[in-house]
């Protein structure tokens, strides 16, 4: 048991900082730290500026692009970008399919696709979900079916996260729909945004945003040699996907970003000449999410330092239930300092009130989605139930 | 950073889960032990001393083992796992650490290695009817006559302090509070011991101008080493919490999966699994926070504000637990034979002793606007 970073852990620390503070554009993390919507040109220059110092896909294998880091050092590495406001690399890319290329992906496929993966030349988006296969996934209806030398694709995806600015895409279809169990007769199949019979249909948020997408597939024709992995084990490549997924998805460098912002604010909101912060109140509701944030990080130091033989702890599933209802908590923190400002959503020129209460309602729906994504919140709770408690 | 046991640490769980184990795997001995007086056994006792376990943190010239923080955390979870009644932390980490951080070199040579052998049993008689988790005494007041002292006052509740052999007591002085040694033979002094709700013995302690031994040299304000001391012992409390909130935990979870309703066992019931997967959340959230308390403390950073992290932490963890404990298993929760409403009672007795969650909020809120973001490898916890 040890409190401080070993010398080296603590450089490397500082390292991160000074890059993430000096050489990514401060305009980018600008409009991070405002809670704005970065615009596509925007994430590909911060992934590549991240990219060409090798910090972009640090936990690929080392020969493409990966450093071969510990779990401590891969915390660091995300959590000093997030209190940075820097924008992670692109996760469908840098966390989903980069690393299951690099696993279980064939050697052309590796060397066609990894570099420019790592370097966002392409941009890919995620086929799963489908409006009738949510948590239950594996219930997915989208088929591919083999001719020739093709895979015909037809069914519809939705929920696709930023897919208007995608090159690509990688998709879940059924290839065996009679296989005995359902997961038995999925396969993984990449393609291009722009072939022919794909349909992009933006859905819009109640945040006012352009997020997320349903996507059709109409005899979409896909060339057998981007069948990622063997046919009909797509389910296992989808859970080691999933399971990249959650790596970081507690966000508490962002939460911490955005609470220490949120104090900025109650102190710059005042009431009867006295800044918010000093009601004894919001004081209170604030120090209680800055503790329970600090023991959400504590746990995270706890588990990855218990994770370096590659098995994840078992209170992992903890992060992400933890984190997305203190991401959600603080969101809601920033709407009530607003209190009445909170209204101005979408006020522009002209308006008295500071942009930061502009974007506060906004964000606090839209991340009404980060107990949902990624295994909903009740997901989580079903893996602790079960594999945790044995229940 | 690093949260991982060296081996001795996990060989010396080991050997107390064996000792604790033997004494109060069955359950019905603590109830026994807890049925009579002092409500704790008194062999058990000895064997901790003799495991060395009673003067674990003391200096080894004063009898101790010199051994830190994370050491007294893997007792006192320990002690929390099985509900054990022995007073580990009143005694050693409480009393004793004030003996400890205070007094003089004969008192720590004297105390100290009665506390470590087991046959000196020392209580802190610091908080007041009237007071409320404060670092310094209000009513219970000390006159100098010379080099003598009396004290004057009542506290309560004082636990253990019936039994206790020695008493350290902190008093007002001219200048701040000043702390002192009385022996439970002293005359004139009344102590009127009771049975707390958890099992454990607490007494109202009257002082009645009885003489008694200044605790260290010279009549300095000692309210910031009573701060640090209690700040210790909310951090050892934390994990006794711990210990207790595990047990209770597993023990709801044991009876989800074997009690029968419907013709079914209750895990096959989502409405209850998802509140013990909640349970789960809240434990593993609280012990992080305690073990990282405890490293501050190890590290020499500023113990007081981890204690206060810590406390809130297994305070809302220990209310959950102890709550959801009880209501997963249904009536049998709130029945004395069984196992799990007595951890759910202890658990409330450590959230009231050195401050609730809510009194520590407060502290939190105090200084919120001090820093910018909490860092635990930071300032002010790292030295």
């Amino acid at each position: 048991m040890r409190l401080q970073l070993s010398p080296e852990l603590e450089a490397f620390r500082e390292e991160m900082r000074t890059f993430f503070t000096t050489q990514v554009p401060q305009e980018i993390r600008d409009t991070v730290a405002a809670r704005r919507h970065l615009s596509k040109e925007q994430y590909v220059e911060a992934m590549r500026t991240l990219n060409a110092a090798g910090l972009a896909v640090p936990h690929w294998p080392v020969e493409w692009g990966g450093r071969g880091w510990t779990p401590l050092q891969m915390h660091i590495w995300r959590e000093e970008m997030q209190l940075a406001c820097v924008p992670e690399p692109l996760p469908f890319n840098a966390s989903m399919i980069g690393p299951v290329i690099a696993a279980f992906g064939s050697q052309e496929q590796k060397e066609r696709f990894l570099p420019k993966t790592a370097n966002i030349d392409i941009w890919w988006c995620q086929g799963f979900s489908e409006p009738d296969a949510g948590s239950d996934l594996a219930s997915l209806r989208t088929t591919a079916v083999r001719d020739g030398d093709d895979w015909v694709v037809n069914g519809q995806k939705t929920w696709t996260t930023l897919g208007q600015h995608a090159d690509w895409i990688f998709c879940l279809v059924r290839t065996d729909p009679t296989a005995e169990k359902k997961q038995r007769g999925i396969s993984l199949l990449v393609f291009p945004m722009d072939a022919p019979g794909v349909t992009l249909r933006p859905i819009q948020l109640i945040d006012g945003s352009h997020e997320v997408n349903e996507v059709f597939f109409e005899d979409v024709r896909v060339p057998a040699e981007n069948l990622i992995g063997e046919e009909n084990r797509g389910w296992d490549y989808a859970k080691f996907l999933l399971g990249n997924e959650r790596v970081g998805i507690a966000r508490i460098g962002s939460s911490k970003r955005l609470l220490a912002q949120a104090k900025a604010y109650a102190r710059e909101v005042t009431v009867g000449g006295r800044p918010l912060i000093e009601e004894p109140r919001m004081a209170d509701r604030i120090a209680e999410l800055e503790n329970e944030l600090l023991a959400l990080e504590l746990t995270a130091l706890r588990v990855v330092a218990h994770s370096a033989d590659g098995k994840s702890h078992p209170a992992s599933s903890v992060l992400k239930l933890r984190g997305s209802e203190l991401q959600q908590d603080i969101t809601e923190l920033v709407v009530d300092i607003a209190g009445p400002l909170s209204l101005s959503s979408f006020a522009d020129g002209g308006s008295e009130v500071p942009d930061w209460a502009r974007v506060a309602t906004p964000e606090y729906l839209n991340y009404r989605k980060v107990s949902i994504y990624g295994g909903s919140n009740e997901v989580q709770r079903t893996i602790i139930a079960g594999t945790i408690l044995g229940l | 950073m690093d949260f991982t046991f060296d081996s001795e640490q996990n060989d010396l769980r080991e050997a107390v889960r064996g000792l604790l184990e033997r004494a109060y795997g069955d359950s019905e001995q603590r109830r026994r032990v807890t049925g009579t007086d002092p409500g704790f056994d008194e062999k058990t006792w000895s064997r901790l001393a003799e495991m060395g376990l009673l003067g674990l943190p003391f200096a080894e010239e004063h009898g101790g083992m010199g051994a830190g923080p994370i050491e007294v955390a893997i007792v006192a979870e320990e002690i929390g796992r099985v509900l054990a009644p022995e007073p580990f932390v009143e005694a050693v980490v409480l009393a004793g650490g004030l003996v400890a951080a205070v007094g003089t070199d004969a008192q720590k040579s004297e105390i100290l290695a009665g506390i470590a052998e087991g046959t000196t049993l020392a209580a802190l008689a610091h908080a007041e009817p009237d007071t409320r988790w404060s670092p310094s005494a209000a009513a219970v007041t000390a006159t100098q006559d010379g080099d003598s002292w009396t004290l004057t006052g009542v506290k309560e509740p004082v636990l253990h302090g019936a039994r206790a052999d020695v008493l350290v007591v902190s008093a007002v002085i001219d200048g701040g509070t000043a702390l002192f040694l009385v022996r439970g033979d002293a005359a004139g002094l009344t102590r009127t011991g009771y049975r707390t709700h958890d099992g454990s013995r607490a007494a109202a302690v009257r002082f009645a101008s009885i003489p008694a031994e200044l605790l260290g040299e010279g009549s300095a304000d000692r309210t910031a080493e009573i701060e640090r001391v209690l700040a210790e012992g909310r951090i050892a409390y934390a994990h006794e919490a711990i210990g207790s909130m595990d047990t209770a935990l597993r023990t709801t979870a044991e009876y989800l999966k074997t009690r029968k309703q419907f013709g079914v066992t209750l895990n096959r019931f989502q409405a209850l699994t998802f509140r013990a997967a909640d349970m789960y959340v809240s434990l593993e959230l609280a012990r992080s926070t305690a073990l990282w308390a405890s490293m501050v403390a190890d590290a020499g950073g500023d113990v007081v504000a981890a204690a206060d992290r810590a406390r809130l932490q297994t305070s809302r963890a220990g209310r959950h637990i102890g709550k959801e404990a009880i209501q997963l298993h249904g009536g049998i929760g709130v029945t004395a034979e069984y196992t799990v409403g007595h951890h759910t009672s202890r658990l409330t007795a450590i959230d009231h002793v050195l401050g609730d969650g809510d009194w520590a909020l407060s502290r939190l809120a105090a200084d919120v606007t001090g820093h910018e973001t909490v860092d635990p490898l930071g300032a002010p916890y790292t030295s």
